[in-house]
């Protein structure tokens, strides 16, 4: 492991029964760094994220996390309330189903400074500025501060969703499939947006999708699964406009032209 | 009283709850579990706080017990029996006379001394409860000091009424470490708990938690620094003795909507009018 990665993995394994989900799986992700994981249903992309960001642990292989202070921390030994206040603060997790990582019943401007709250923020104004500047961000219309989440679209609960996980500005962001079950011109937009974001923010982002075009506009490297095998992986122009492997070169091939 | 022990509760029992208090006193505002037992009357009608006052009660003890200010509500005249019967002790309806009292969603008026020991009965033990329905949850909450939600709840109050809404049993940050649900006593009643000389205790009996703020520990309201926590009240005077600084219950006293506010606490304002203080109404009887 080199000096400068944010989180790294070896050799991680993980079956779910006789059924194997990660077989020996390395990673390597560096600062300001989108890693694209893409595979088809059960290649074990959700399960690498999972154990990724410790909320699965495998069942051999190790990830370590690099703090902001520049010290390693293995991510399963670390104490709960610890891997718990990283999760609020330094990481941050997108899912693919919006309502699940946000309170339905907490109105938009509660939804997104819960976290600074949460980190201890104690001024009703400079909780709201920042919700009323993240919701631009997010280009969800600032009169909707005060509306509660059930009065929002799929697109922009998802783009609440990312507002809320980037208010405490993260340094590594877990993404499973931000943009599946949304129609082609929102998932455009918020492609955009996710785009424009990472890239200012400095975000390093592990991505999980099945969309090849997403991983090919989103993510510098790719890691092609198999079966829980990491079959190919590489910069995404690179695997994409050159794929090696057999199932790489599938996977490409079945993508439908606009 | 023949048949039973003193207090009621055998003496295994009051050691064990005596136990839980001395945890409970050692991490202020933490929830401490305890094995309520079964007591002649229901959950709901203060069981807990009165296995509290049975455990820590003595024979030279001076008793008060209030029902939301009131020494001559039934609950309270009932309970105050109880113990005159099942332990013997005095009883008294002045504050400043009781060494323990146990109070029903209030606290005295009158400032409460060191040698004075106060119980609370408590409903609902945890702050977190309508936040966080899984009680794992919350206990695993409590350990992390992880009670961002309930900000959140201060926020959603402010965005939606402009000020908190919550008007009682609100929450308190004890010893700056553990979120606390102080009772459903008034918001107004808040300040009083903070750096309190009394000790003060809380039991929940149907809950089976047991809790408790030593003296002169920091007690402090939750809230925002740009809508610091206020405590209300009626911006009235009690009609019978004139107090302006007491909590006031609003009487209706006739069916054409006359309202009279008087104080809550009757033993502050028994011993207001025995001093001379008079209210309007307190006035306009004299004048009649």
């Amino acid at each position: 492991m080199t000096d400068e990665t944010l989180l790294s993995a070896r050799r991680l394994s993980l079956s779910f029964g006789t059924i194997p989900a990660l077989v020996r799986v390395d990673v390597d992700l560096w600062p300001g760094e989108m890693l694209a994981v893409v595979g088809e249903s059960g290649s074990g992309k959700t399960t690498l994220l999972n154990v990724l960001s410790g909320r699965l642990s495998p069942d051999s292989g190790t990830v370590w996390y690099r703090d902001p202070a520049g010290r390693l921390h293995d991510v399963h030994a670390m104490e709960a309330p610890l891997l718990r206040k990283l999760h609020r603060s330094d990481w941050g997790f997108v899912q693919q189903d919006p309502r699940e990582n946000l309170r339905m019943g907490v109105t938009a401007g509660g939804n997104v400074g819960e976290r600074l709250m949460a980190q201890g923020a104690r001024h009703y104004g400079n909780i709201r500025e920042a919700a009323l500047d993240w919701l631009t961000q997010v280009e969800i219309d600032a009169d909707r501060i005060d509306d509660l989440p059930r009065t929002f679209s799929g697109g922009m609960l998802q783009r609440l969703q990312i507002a809320r996980t980037l208010v405490t500005h993260p340094r590594l962001v877990f993404m499973d499939e931000p943009t599946g079950g949304l129609d082609v011109s929102v998932q455009a937009r918020l492609l955009d947006l996710i785009r424009t974001l990472v890239s200012r923010l400095k975000i390093a982002a592990v991505l999980v999708t099945h969309d090849i075009a997403v991983a090919r506009l989103l993510a510098h490297r790719i890691m092609v699964m198999q079966r829980g095998v990491v079959v190919e992986t590489g910069l995404t122009d690179q695997v994409l406009d050159d794929p090696q492997h057999a199932y790489t070169q599938l996977l490409v091939s079945s993508v439908l032209q606009a | 009283m023949r048949g039973y022990n003193f207090a009621y509760l055998d003496e295994q029992t009051k050691r064990m709850i005596r136990r839980a208090l001395l945890k409970a006193v050692a991490i202020p505002g933490y929830q401490i579990p305890f094995g309520s037992r079964e007591m002649p009357l229901p959950y709901g009608w203060g069981t807990g706080g009165i296995q509290v006052t049975a455990s820590v009660l003595g024979p030279d003890d001076v008793l008060k017990v209030i029902d939301q200010g009131a020494d001559d509500t039934t609950n309270a005249v009932s309970i105050r029996r109880f113990f005159a019967r099942t332990a013997g002790v005095r009883t008294t309806t002045r504050t400043t006379e009781a060494t323990l009292i146990q109070t029903r969603h209030r606290i005295p008026e009158t400032p409460l001394r060191e040698d004075q020991i106060i119980v609370y009965q408590v409903p609902q033990p945890e702050p977190l409860y309508r936040l966080e329905a899984s009680r794992a949850e919350t206990r695993r909450m409590h350990a992390l000091a992880e009670y961002g939600v309930m900000h959140v709840k201060l926020y959603e109050d402010i965005a939606r009424f402009g000020q908190v809404a919550i008007s009682y049993d609100y929450p308190v940050m004890v010893n700056r470490r553990y979120l606390m649900a102080p009772s459903p006593i008034p918001a107004f009643d808040n300040p009083k708990l903070h750096r309190m000389p009394a000790l003060q205790l809380f039991g929940a009996g149907r809950e089976k938690r047991i809790y408790a703020v030593p003296p002169y520990t920091d007690v402090r309201s939750l809230d925002f620094e740009d809508h610091p926590f206020r405590a209300g009240r009626a911006p009235r005077a009690c009609g019978l003795c004139g107090a302006v600084d007491s909590y006031l219950d609003e009487v209706v006293i006739d069916d054409r909507g006359q309202r009279l506010f008087v104080c809550s606490d009757t033993d502050y304002c028994a011993e207001r009018r025995a001093a001379g203080h008079v209210g309007a109404e307190g006035l306009a009887e004299a004048a009649e």
